[in-house]
């Protein structure tokens, strides 16, 4: 007899902001360059010149899509590798204007991890998870500032931040500006007036492992790592090539579907922001409702255990991410909620991408006011 | 003016003990919130900014919610 327990329904993926679902393009250039490009590009025989016309070929394909020249591109094994490394190296080159590195309250853990390397100056966000751009101007004209650290859009409440004026104020006082593109590249058209960048394939629908760093030409920067005799600098160690020529391909791909993937998502987050509003009572919606990235958001629901929601919707087959304190390692509430001052407690990211459908957010939309009603139940609220 | 000692518990428990006490506070009254959660640095403002109460000041660990409604 078939066991006919608690039906989960389709599971619907709703965390591309994590890693998004590996994009068919991706698929296809891995399994080819799997077969191509195993070789390793500094050997000078046919096959490692056969991977070297790959490398070089993603590498021209990244440069383009993101609108920068192909020598200031390099690959690197993770977004979180590429971001530490636009830090560290950032900072390494620009040692003799000093050693603080300004960055926002709401950068990724893995720009923090890397600024406490060194002296910091942290800028608040409004209510929305904007940047205060007063307080920002201030702290880069500020002595002995190196480098200066924003985020594209918060990967964790979808807001926009405004880098082109940022970057303004970092140029005004000579200081270099590095944007994490993560929740970005290949979604959203990249800002301007940065001096270094950092992207993650799979949250284009890459495959994991390959992170993306330009330094644009003229920019000091220094590899914090040991270094070898090849003419550039880079990433320590042989690059996982065929996930590379992977990750280009599916970068083309994504940045020529983005702006009709917007238009089909950003409605559907809109959506999101509106029912869930009107069908769960004492829930705070998060961020920006429209400077926002086209396929994220969040909301906190009161007297709500984030882990209890997860798990709940997980067992109805719906993936979502949290910021809740209690889906973390370090049982501390997310620093981007924190800053913002909203609600942390309770708190769930949805993240679209090209596979999610119309059907999968309705479904997700029609139990979620139930499980949160059982869970706060439970807590006898 | 009445104190819950919410220490040792984490969020969002420490709002539903704040909430539930509400009942019983009079309008003007004072509730001190003691929670060592970090999370309540910034939930039991939110709460307060969400349901409509004052919140009046925080220090270390007890956070201080006036009844306005």
């Amino acid at each position: 007899m078939d066991y006919t327990g608690d039906p989960a329904g389709a599971p619907a993926y709703l965390d591309a902001a994590t890693a998004a679902p590996l994009h068919p393009v991706a698929r296809e250039a891995l399994m080819a360059a799997l077969a191509d490009g195993w070789a390793d590009p500094a050997r000078l025989y046919a096959a490692g010149r056969r991977a070297r016309q790959l490398h070089d070929a993603a590498t021209a394909v990244v440069a383009e899509v993101l609108g920068v020249r192909p020598d200031e591109v390099t690959f690197w094994p993770s977004g979180t590798a590429a971001a530490q490394a636009a830090v560290l190296g950032g900072l390494g080159g620009r040692k003799r204007a000093g050693r603080t590195l300004v960055h926002s309250a709401i950068e990724h853990s893995s720009v923090l991890h890397a600024a406490r390397t060194t002296e910091v100056v942290e800028v608040g966000v409004d209510r929305l998870g904007r940047l205060d751009l007063d307080a920002w101007a201030t702290a880069v004209s500020g002595a002995g500032v190196a480098l200066a650290s924003l985020i594209g859009a918060s990967h964790e409440v979808g807001t926009m931040q405004p880098v082109t004026a940022a970057a303004g104020f970092c140029a005004d006082a000579g200081v270099p500006l590095f944007v994490d593109a993560a929740q970005i590249a290949g979604r959203a058209p990249l800002p301007s007036g940065w001096s270094l960048l950092s992207a993650s394939a799979h949250k284009w629908g890459g495959p994991p492992g390959v992170g993306v760093l330009v330094v644009r030409k003229g920019v000091r920067w220094l590899s914090p790592y040991p270094q070898d005799d090849l003419y550039r600098p880079g990433s320590p160690g042989t690059l996982a090539l065929p996930e590379v020529v992977a990750a280009a391909a599916s970068l083309r791909a994504a940045a020529g579907e983005a702006r009709a993937e917007a238009a089909r998502l950003s409605p559907l987050v809109d959506r999101i922001r509106e029912r869930v509003a009107a069908t769960v009572p004492d829930v705070e919606i998060v961020g920006d409702p429209v400077d926002r990235l086209p396929h994220l958001v969040t909301f906190s629901c009161l007297y709500v255990d984030g882990e209890a929601l997860l798990h709940a919707l997980d067992r109805r087959g719906f993936a979502v991410s949290s910021g809740s304190s209690c889906t973390s390692s370090t049982l501390r509430p997310s620093h981007v909620l924190e800053a913002m001052g909203v609600l942390s407690h309770g708190n769930v990211r949805v993240s679209l991408h090209r596979d999610t459908t119309e059907t999968d957010v309705e479904r997700f939309l029609a139990v979620l006011p139930e499980l949160v009603a059982g869970i706060r139940k439970e807590a006898g609220m | 003016m009445i104190t819950l000692d919410c220490r040792g518990l984490r969020c969002p428990i420490p709002v539903i003990r704040l909430a539930k006490a509400m009942p019983g506070v009079a309008v003007g009254e004072i509730v001190r919130v003691l929670a060592d959660d970090p999370a309540a640095a910034g939930d039991i403002p939110a709460w307060c900014r969400m349901k409509g109460q004052e919140f009046v000041a925080a220090d270390g660990h007890a956070y201080d919610v006036r009844r306005i409604t």
